[in-house]
């Protein structure tokens, strides 16, 4: 391999790792279609794609450990919830293959969901609507306010059937809530055949309650697991390429760094805005990809990776932007008064 | 690549995720360490102090 193509490998795991240690997803649905445009088979593309994720997602919840933004009860209930519901997920998405319709559905499904999730957030976000002021250094034993929690949280937290499970940020919710909610993501996750983050860390927040740091910490950890079943599993059928895992780990492991450090500089509505916006782009993408699958237009299948790929440039851009905009500004000057 | 190609299924799986592993852990203490010695430089500086 050459200089240039490590040099490349490194810059484009440094760009995927603010994301991902930004927002806890990001991983592979940037490095596969990269890999993919590079010219490597497409179990090369996926397999070395979920190598990478693994080796990430083991060091960014390392960094959030640090922050104390990992629940590991939590995670592994989520982990067994998901699995459940990957399982059922995979086996809808054969009756539908049977039936010849699982392509159609699940790209319908894919951008519907990344879209409403895109819209809901940056609408949330911007509107300063529920959950809007949670504070990212998020003190173990410090209680969250009533008015901090969604309201659909708020609901799910209200049902006390026991056992009840408190988490980090001092809330308390049924062990089969949280199953539950796990199992419908890992539904999701199963069906559309993606690693999930991007359903899982706003679940975690909106339907549980969970502080958006935790969110992405206790999703992380979860990827742990995901990731390396998956990496062993095409490892076995020669699917990952050290050659490449290795340099994009390389720069993944410093921007990974600075997007979780991010998380505790940037304004929580920042965030949000973000996320919003790169589900968004992620909606619009896979729907230009479909339209150009559907038509045999090729400029269109290359044009929803340009949108995605920009959109990830544009991202990370703007999280060293507003994290350094942070640093810049001066902290608000102590009161001297009597 | 690290002379585990001789390997064949299942250990050769486990040696490419282990691999990853270490690396993984390697460049979280690497990292570690360097953003501890030139963390707060490069905080100052864009501070503008």
């Amino acid at each position: 391999m050459s200089l240039g193509m490590i040099a490349l490998f490194v810059g484009f795991g440094l760009l995927v790792g603010i994301l991902f240690g930004f927002f806890g997803m990001g991983g592979s649905f940037l490095v596969t279609p990269a890999l993919l445009i590079l010219g490597y088979k497409s179990t090369v593309a996926v397999g070395s794609g979920m190598a990478f994720v693994f080796g990430t997602s083991v060091i960014a919840t390392l960094k959030h450990r640090d922050l104390g933004q990992v629940d590991y009860k939590l995670g592994v209930l989520m982990i067994v919830g998901t699995a459940t519901g990957i399982e059922v997920g995979k086996e809808i998405v054969l009756h539908l293959q049977e039936m010849g319709l699982a392509g159609s559905i699940i790209s319908a499904v894919y951008v519907l969901l990344l879209g409403g999730i895109g819209a809901l957030v940056t609408y949330e976000s911007i509107s300063g609507g529920d959950g809007g002021t949670l504070e990212h250094d998020v003190d173990e034993n410090a209680d969250l306010d009533e008015e901090e929690i969604p309201e659909i949280a708020q609901k799910i937290q209200s049902y006390r059937i026991p056992p009840m499970i408190s988490l980090r940020g001092g809330i308390t919710v049924s062990l089969w809530m949280i199953l539950l909610v796990a199992f419908a993501t890992g539904l999701l996750s199963g069906f559309l055949g993606v690693g999930g983050g991007f359903i899982r860390m706003p679940a975690l927040f909106y339907l549980v309650g969970v502080p958006v740091p935790i969110a992405v910490g206790t999703d992380l950890f979860e990827i742990i697991f995901s990731g390396g079943i998956g990496s062993f599993l095409y490892a076995q059928a020669g699917g990952v390429n050290l050659g490449i895992v290795i340099p994009l780990l390389a720069g993944s492991a410093l921007g990974a760094r600075l997007g979780s450090a991010a998380t505790s500089i940037v304004d929580e509505d920042e965030i949000k805005v973000y996320f919003g916006v790169m589900l968004l782009l992620g909606s619009v993408a896979v729907a230009i990809k479909e339209i150009g699958g559907a038509y045999d237009i090729e400029i269109l299948r290359t044009a929803s990776i340009v949108v995605i790929l920009g959109a990830a440039v544009l991202v990370a851009g703007a999280v060293v932007y507003s994290s350094v905009q942070s640093l810049r500004t001066p902290a608000p000057a102590t009161s001297t008064a009597d | 690549m690290f002379g585990i190609e001789s390997l064949s299924g299942s250990a050769y799986a486990g040696a490419m995720v282990g691999i990853v592993l270490v690396e993984a852990l390697l460049l979280y203490v690497g990292y570690g360490a360097l953003t501890r010695f030139a963390g707060p430089s490069v905080k100052d500086a864009l501070r503008g102090e």
